[in-house]
């Protein structure tokens, strides 16, 4: 149970870049991430392919973890976790 | 000062800046970088619209630069403040619309903002004196200095030895005798200290890391500013600015004609903000038509984008028409010959709209 009760102090938020271009979903990213607790998850929809590049290269510098890429017809959905730096 | 001196470095994607900020975090102090987003910067967006790009690396420099040097990069949006950069610039533009030397000097003071936001001691720029002609140059650099407030709290790491001690040398932040003495044209010593630093790979982009100064694109821009009859843009005009062959038969409208797959693609996200016309018996490109078409420009835009259409070969080519509610008409009519089409009307000349 305390695995459930963890998982639930954790926020999960979402934020469509879709039809914005490098580096603004990036810039989208920077100002979601700010706002959130370490632990956190965001999940970015985009349509940019650059985002796969660029969202992971960000979060490497800034310590969050990028856990899941996949496409979706158009659509691009990177999921990241808030690291703590 | 007993804690760890802290300074943020502006981060452009190219070697100057990159080395720079090697150099004073050699020096045991705190660097983090900053890279400021104006709309009209080179790499990325072409790439993602051009569907025969797609190939291409699709990285960002800036932040491919932060990882070489294993920094933190802060990518700011100065989009809206720019656009007080682009159209009034005090010291005026560079060969094209490239406003550098005030673009440096708000960018510095950006960064001068961040530091006194964050509790940063100073500024990291990659200048070097004499390499640029219109921002670069021993005359320009103290104006920079001045005009961006930073005063002593900019250290130019590559040319510092030929510039007066600044704050972070004078408290001994930074040793000014590890500092450098670059100036000139020449990349001759950028490269052997990369070679020093062990920086094997940077990037080089082509005619520099700003659309602004590409004569093409100047020259669109130029022409939007002078259609409108004010010098103003919006994120959509700079965009479509690097998108398609833009040709303008009238004072009053020109056409926005999509050369490839990708590009078709992304017009058609703008097909509720312009009318635009498409060619239905043959294949061929989207076309935006930006400006107000009488009944007879209409026509002569119809047959134009019939020019650019598998059809530009037949006698008669149907192409619609669709106003921005949706409304549409067919037109049908006779592509343009390539002789019928003056090279004036090729925004940014022949050579940019191909």
């Amino acid at each position: 149970m305390t695995g459930m009760w963890e998982a639930s102090m954790a926020a999960s938020e979402s934020l469509d870049c879709r039809n914005l271009l490098c580096p603004m979903p990036v810039i989208r990213t920077q100002a979601a991430v700010a706002g959130m607790a370490a632990g956190d998850e965001l999940e970015i929809v985009a349509t940019d392919p650059g985002v796969l590049e660029d969202i992971p290269a960000w979060s490497r510098v800034h310590g969050h973890e990028v856990i899941e890429t996949r496409e979706s017809g158009q659509e691009i959905y990177v999921r990241l976790r808030v690291g703590s730096g | 000062m007993t804690d760890q001196p802290k300074a943020v470095a502006l981060i452009s994607g190219g070697l100057d800046s990159m080395l720079a900020a090697r150099v004073v975090q050699e020096q045991g102090v705190h660097v983090e970088g900053i890279n400021f987003f104006t709309g009209f910067c080179v790499e990325g967006h072409t790439h993602a619209i051009r569907r025969q790009d797609q190939e291409r690396p699709k990285r960002n420099n800036a932040l491919w630069v932060a990882e070489q040097l294993g920094i933190p990069l802060h990518i700011v949006d100065v989009i809206e403040e720019y656009k007080e950069v682009l159209t009034n610039p005090r010291h005026g533009y560079g060969a094209n619309l490239n406003p550098c030397l005030d673009c440096k000097i708000f960018m510095v003071g950006k960064a001068l903002e961040w530091i006194e936001a964050n509790g940063y001691d100073f500024i990291i720029s990659g200048e070097v004196i004499g390499q640029r002609p219109k921002s670069q140059t021993r005359k320009h650099l103290p104006v920079v200095t001045r005009e961006s407030g930073a005063e002593d709290r900019l250290l130019r790491p590559l040319s510092a030895k030929l510039l007066e001690p600044t704050r972070p040398e004078r408290e001994g932040w930074v040793d000014r005798d590890q500092l450098y003495d670059f100036s000139g044209r020449s990349r001759k010593p950028q490269m052997a200290l990369a070679k020093r630093l062990g920086i094997e790979t940077w990037a080089q982009p082509a005619g520099g890391c700003c659309f602004l100064t590409d004569e093409t694109y100047s020259a669109k821009l130029a022409d939007l500013w002078e259609a409108r009859g004010a010098r103003n843009y919006d994120m959509d005009d700079i965009m479509l600015l690097k998108v398609g062959r833009h040709l303008r038969p009238r004072p009053h409208f020109k056409l926005i004609i999509a050369r490839e797959e990708g590009e078709t693609r992304f017009l058609e996200g703008y097909r509720k903000q312009f009318t635009h016309l498409r060619t239905v018996s043959h294949g061929g490109p989207i076309a935006l038509l930006d400006g107000s078409a009488s009944e007879q420009d209409l026509d002569l835009a119809a047959r134009l984008v019939a020019r650019y259409s598998s059809g530009r070969s037949a006698d008669e080519v149907e192409v619609e028409a669709i106003e921005r509610d949706g409304t549409s008409r067919s037109l049908r009519v006779a592509p343009l010959p390539p002789e019928a089409v003056p090279d004036d009307w090729y925004v940014g000349g022949q050579h940019g709209s191909k």
